[in-house]
């Protein structure tokens, strides 16, 4: 009888959780999608705690009661560090995983009556494997994401670096096939660890490569493992919610991941594998050339002067903290009766979606923000395109410089509108040392300083000229 | 081993459920491919803090093993794995909540 309150339990989470993905179609069904979502997880919970083989609950209260503890002061970082607490929130979903994979192991090897089959001991070298990978490839890239300072930012490369690393990989692979033939032999317990120490290694050197940039799609591809080493578990344990639940969390990431890398024109293997960051600077044609510069003042009047303005925030923006500010300029600027979009990249930031929350968070209604492919056509009809700390996603090169290390990204076009006006600390080239042909175009006028004061003064500006009308 | 460990084992024997679980994934995740296909792009970032919580739902496999308390050793892995899952489930959800209240649709400011 318990146990078919259990599985009935799991049936109902099971409906809840695709239907509280269902929901995040849209924004206005978007919330019911997490109530959703916890109501199943607390039936999960619940049905779980009925289980026929727990005799004490001891343990599991006080650990629930630390996480509890620790997880609400994580809801509530600023936004801006939304992709680090995502990538630690994976590292711990892949060390329950391979922790819970690790107990499980011992716990037959112990049972003298229990021969694992070599299925079951399949998917628990598959658990921990993706599990310690996952955390120690999380917890570093939070690491990189947080900025920390003995973690390096830029992606480091070594010879032999794709060579080592798949060959830690596959020794792995080939000490835990070895452990799915023979589960129970004398060597067994002493190889478990050591496939442990592979994986969390193999994780921490898939991370060292990526710089920045490829952040998205690294996250994404994370995401995704930790729902597959939550299926591992699954067919470990013989338990069909977790391999319904993890298996929407790894097609959610594989899909995230898929998205992000064409926007990259770029595949998986080229991200992992491909150290970007260490591309040398090509040099452009345009090098002779000379940007324009602008001041605050010029930046309003042209603004103040257009009907259509469409903003392109990047990294540089949530850098600068100076989301606030552009909802202040956006406005001043509607309130004029010009016409203000904000034009979103795919990889813009450094998560899948975080240019939309950090705008969101300003409170700039979600309907003027616009997804590359359908700004595009918009673009030659714009007066000013205002780029905000975005660089790589707004460089023409990619459209038909093939020597570039960006050729053929989907980009922004924003050379097409009449004017662009790009704020930048300064004239140097961003992630992998691209020139960017678009600040030296002779349509574009640049506008050096932080982010947020440059944006701040130009409000003033607009708004300060507006009363002298 | 006692008798407990014996029908322990009978029961979490994997080959029994081994062709029902491999339909039951193949199934979630076509499904999840579908469904997540449709989610909004405004959307990504909760998105992916959604299914942080959701993909916590290991806490199932660390309850079980931290409630059997069969050694002290798997009773401290499956706490830290509670632990772990729970901060997830928490924080996941919570954040998601707080980012989606953030969306909203025109001139929030003229709204009244």
């Amino acid at each position: 009888m318990r146990d078919h309150i259990t599985q009935l339990t799991y049936l109902a989470a099971t409906a809840l959780f695709i239907l509280s993905l269902k929901w995040m179609s849209h924004p206005s069904t978007a919330r019911r999608g997490v109530f959703a979502g916890v109501a199943a997880m607390l039936g999960a919970v619940a049905g779980t705690l009925l289980h026929a083989d727990i005799v004490s609950f001891k343990w599991i209260g006080i650990a629930a009661v630390l996480g509890v503890a620790a997880g609400v002061p994580l809801s509530m970082v600023a936004l801006t560090a939304v992709p680090q607490r995502t990538a630690l929130s994976h590292a711990f979903g892949g060390l329950a995983a391979g922790l819970v994979g690790t107990a499980e192991y011992y716990l037959w090897l112990r049972d003298p009556a229990y021969v694992p089959t070599k299925f079951a001991m399949t998917a628990l070298i598959l658990e921990i494997i993706l599990g310690f990978l996952t955390c120690t490839g999380s917890l570093f890239a939070a690491a990189k994401l947080q900025e920390i300072k003995w973690v390096p930012q830029r992606p480091v490369t070594y010879k032999f670096q794709n060579v080592t690393n798949l060959g830690l990989f596959a020794l792995a692979i080939l000490l835990g096939v070895l452990l799915i033939i023979w589960p129970e032999a004398s060597w067994s317990p002493f190889v478990f660890p050591v496939i442990i120490l592979l994986a969390l290694a193999f994780g921490i050197l898939l991370i060292i490569p990526i710089g920045g940039a490829d952040m998205p799609t690294v996250i994404s591809i994370l995401n995704s493992y930790a729902g597959l080493s939550a299926v591992a578990m699954g067919f470990v344990l013989n338990n069909k919610l977790l391999i319904t639940a993890g298996a929407l969390d790894g097609a959610s990431g594989l899909i995230l991941s898929i998205i992000m890398c064409r926007a990259m024109n770029r595949s998986f293997f080229n991200v992992l594998f491909g150290a970007f960051g260490q591309v040398k600077a090509s040099t452009a044609a345009g090098d002779q050339k000379t940007a324009k510069s602008a001041t605050t003042e010029d930046a309003a009047l042209i603004l103040e002067n257009a009907q259509k303005v469409v903003v392109v925030p990047g990294y540089g923006m949530a850098v600068a903290q100076a989301q606030h500010r552009v909802r202040d300029l956006y406005e001043q600027l509607s309130k004029k009766g010009i016409d203000v979009k904000f034009a979103i990249h795919p990889v813009a930031g450094r998560m899948p979606g975080h240019m939309n929350v950090l705008l969101a968070e300003a409170e700039i209604p979600y309907d003027r923000l616009v997804e590359m492919e359908n700004i595009n056509p918009e673009l030659p009809q714009t007066d000013v395109a205002l780029v905000i700390g975005a660089n790589d996603v707004v460089n023409p090169a990619a459209r038909h410089d093939k020597s570039s290390p960006i050729y053929g990204m989907p980009i922004i076009d924003v050379d097409k509108c009449r004017t662009v006006l790009a704020i930048k600390r300064s004239m140097k080239p961003g992630f992998a040392g691209i020139d960017n042909e678009l600040y030296v175009a002779d349509n574009t006028l640049m506008v050096f300083g932080d982010a947020k004061v440059v944006v701040g003064d130009i409000v003033k500006q607009v708004s300060g000229q507006s009363g002298m009308h | 081993m006692s008798t407990s460990a014996l029908l322990l084992a009978a029961t979490t024997n994997a080959t029994v459920d081994l062709w029902p679980m491999a339909f039951v994934f193949l199934l979630a995740t076509f499904i999840g491919i579908e469904v997540i296909r449709n989610v909004s792009r405004l959307l990504h970032t909760p998105l992916m803090s959604l299914t942080n919580a959701i993909s916590a739902i290991a806490i199932v496999g660390a309850i079980i093993i931290t409630g059997k308390q069969t050694t002290t050793w798997s009773t401290v892995l499956g706490s830290i794995a509670v632990f772990a899952s729970m901060t997830n489930i928490v924080s996941g959800f919570l954040i998601t909540d707080r980012m989606l209240k953030m969306f909203k649709k025109r001139e929030p400011s003229k709204a009244q």
